[in-house]
């Protein structure tokens, strides 16, 4: 061993690496909205990988209308205390104070989310300057890189929350993803066009069409109700996923939250998730897309 | 060729995996007892314990892997993969399970939450080519080792990280997070 290397190094926390290696563990699991500890409770029973403490859930944000905000502590300390899985929370679009505090209640993952109303309508939180990791929603590559450009962890599909219908989630995901393989495709000219279109970093855009994956992981939310999503988000390419309305508004969430996380666990295999979905009883109701006043995906920029 | 089996119900699977890959391994990704089938050695991923223990139950793989161990194949686990190995598991779940494949002592998340997880170069006993950069992520912390466990590195305040007893190793923190695959092929003979 040379000698200028000691033994024991100082310890260097919230790295890049520190940041997105909690997304890794969290790869193959289910995230899972709650608004109560007893819900914590249920999704950690049920095998979830961690918790997003919420008051409402987006489809009750959805029918409440009017301004949402962060949680309040109260309520996200109650959920830390019930459960040993992590514990993520959602702050507004640009809203930094909120996150500061969610920082200072030390969540594992903070959320910057479209599911509340945006604090601001030009930027998003300087994600750098905080030492915990955030993930940020997209609805295609360039959304994507921007939110990674200003130090998101994670990155995940915006789909169209509280409406129980995954078909934005699907598009935003074959966005990505689709966009993500024809980069890999474009020659060294082509990559500069490329970051003009996406409106993106050369430098990430450039890295993307190198290794042909986004620098973080990529996870798959809004509108996933059933077993069988969660295995169709899988199959496109999600790495993990978050269920938000679609467990608790459900006929048994119980139930379904364990049908939700066998399926995730074992996408390819059919008749596994054949088993996991019978008898779950009445999924939430869900809603057509074209019914919908607010698209929450148009949120962010 | 070497067939090394990396429990796939979830967690940093394809991290180990291309560990694994470096160092020419047959990989295959376990996700039922039948999968087991052949395997020479196993990795146990880091991830969430809770979340893989009731998963490897309704597969049946706790039984499949436990009697696998017994076998004496050679296993590594990283991370929640150190809490499936232990003895002891100190605030888990009240139906948390392990295969007691060394006699220790873990407290899970004992360094604390997300923003508590660090990394840092630790030198590792038996790895040659320097310390080894462990990246530690909400990392359980051992807080007892038997007589019988070897300890192979501990943190600068004395915390034992990577211990083997007999055939497994088991390590506090993520060397695939950094790529080194040294731990991989001391503790699967790769």
């Amino acid at each position: 061993m040379p000698e200028e290397t000691p033994p024991q190094s100082e310890r260097r926390f919230a790295t890049p690496r520190v940041k997105r290696g909690l997304a890794e563990m969290l790869r193959g699991g289910v995230i899972m909205d709650v608004v109560t500890a007893d819900q914590a409770k249920i999704a950690e029973d049920a095998g979830a990988v961690s918790v997003m403490a919420l008051e409402r859930v987006p489809a009750d944000i959805r029918r409440d209308g009017g301004v949402a905000r962060m949680s309040d502590p109260a309520l996200i300390e109650a959920i830390q205390a019930a459960v040993t899985i992590p514990v993520m929370a959602k702050a507004r679009i640009g809203h930094f104070a909120e996150a500061q505090v969610l920082q200072a209640l030390e969540v594992d993952y903070i959320d910057e989310s479209e599911v509340l109303t945006p604090a601001d309508e030009a930027h998003h939180i300087d994600k750098w300057a905080f030492s915990v990791p955030f993930v940020c929603g997209a609805t295609n590559l360039g959304e994507a890189l921007r939110r990674i450009s200003e130090g998101a962890a994670m990155i995940r599909s915006k789909g169209e929350a509280g409406t129980g219908n995954v078909v934005e989630a699907v598009r935003h995901l074959r966005s990505i993803i689709g966009d993500i393989r024809k980069l890999t495709q474009a020659d060294s000219a082509e990559v500069y066009r490329w970051a003009k279109e996406l409106a993106a970093p050369l430098d990430l855009v450039a890295e993307v069409a190198e290794t042909g994956r986004l620098p973080v992981p990529l996870f798959c939310a809004g509108g996933l109700a059933t077993p069988t999503d969660a295995s169709l988000v899988m199959q496109l390419g999600a790495e993990a996923v978050f269920v938000g309305s679609g467990i608790f508004k459900s006929e048994d969430p119980q139930r379904r939250a364990r049908a939700i996380v066998e399926a995730t666990a074992h996408f390819t295999d059919a008749a596994i998730v054949a088993k996991v979905s019978r008898g779950l009883g009445t999924p939430m109701a869900g809603q057509d897309i074209a019914e919908i006043d607010i698209r929450l995906a148009d949120r962010g920029w | 060729m070497r067939r090394v089996g990396i429990l796939a119900l979830q967690g940093d699977v394809g991290e180990h995996r291309s560990v694994l890959d470096s160092l020419g391994a047959d990989v295959v990704e376990v996700r039922r007892a039948g999968d087991l089938d052949g395997v020479d050695a196993l990795v146990l991923p880091g991830g969430e314990s809770t979340t893989i223990g009731l998963l490897m139950a309704s597969s049946g793989l706790d039984e499949a892997i436990a009697k696998a161990l017994a076998g004496g194949i050679p296993v590594l686990g990283t991370c929640a993969g150190m809490i499936l190995l232990a003895s002891e598991v100190v605030d888990g779940r009240h139906d948390q399970k392990s295969f007691s494949a060394i006699d220790m002592a873990v407290r899970r998340n004992g360094y604390g939450r997300q923003v508590a997880s660090f990394e840092t170069d630790l030198a590792v006993a038996g790895l040659e080519g320097g310390p080894v950069r462990a990246v530690f992520i909400r990392a359980p912390v051992v807080e007892r080792v038997g007589p019988g466990v070897e300890v192979l590195a501990r943190t600068s305040d004395g915390i034992p990280v990577v211990c083997r007893e007999a055939n497994a190793t088991a390590c506090s923190f993520h060397p695939e997070l950094a790529g080194d695959a040294r731990i991989h092929a001391m503790a699967l003979d790769l």
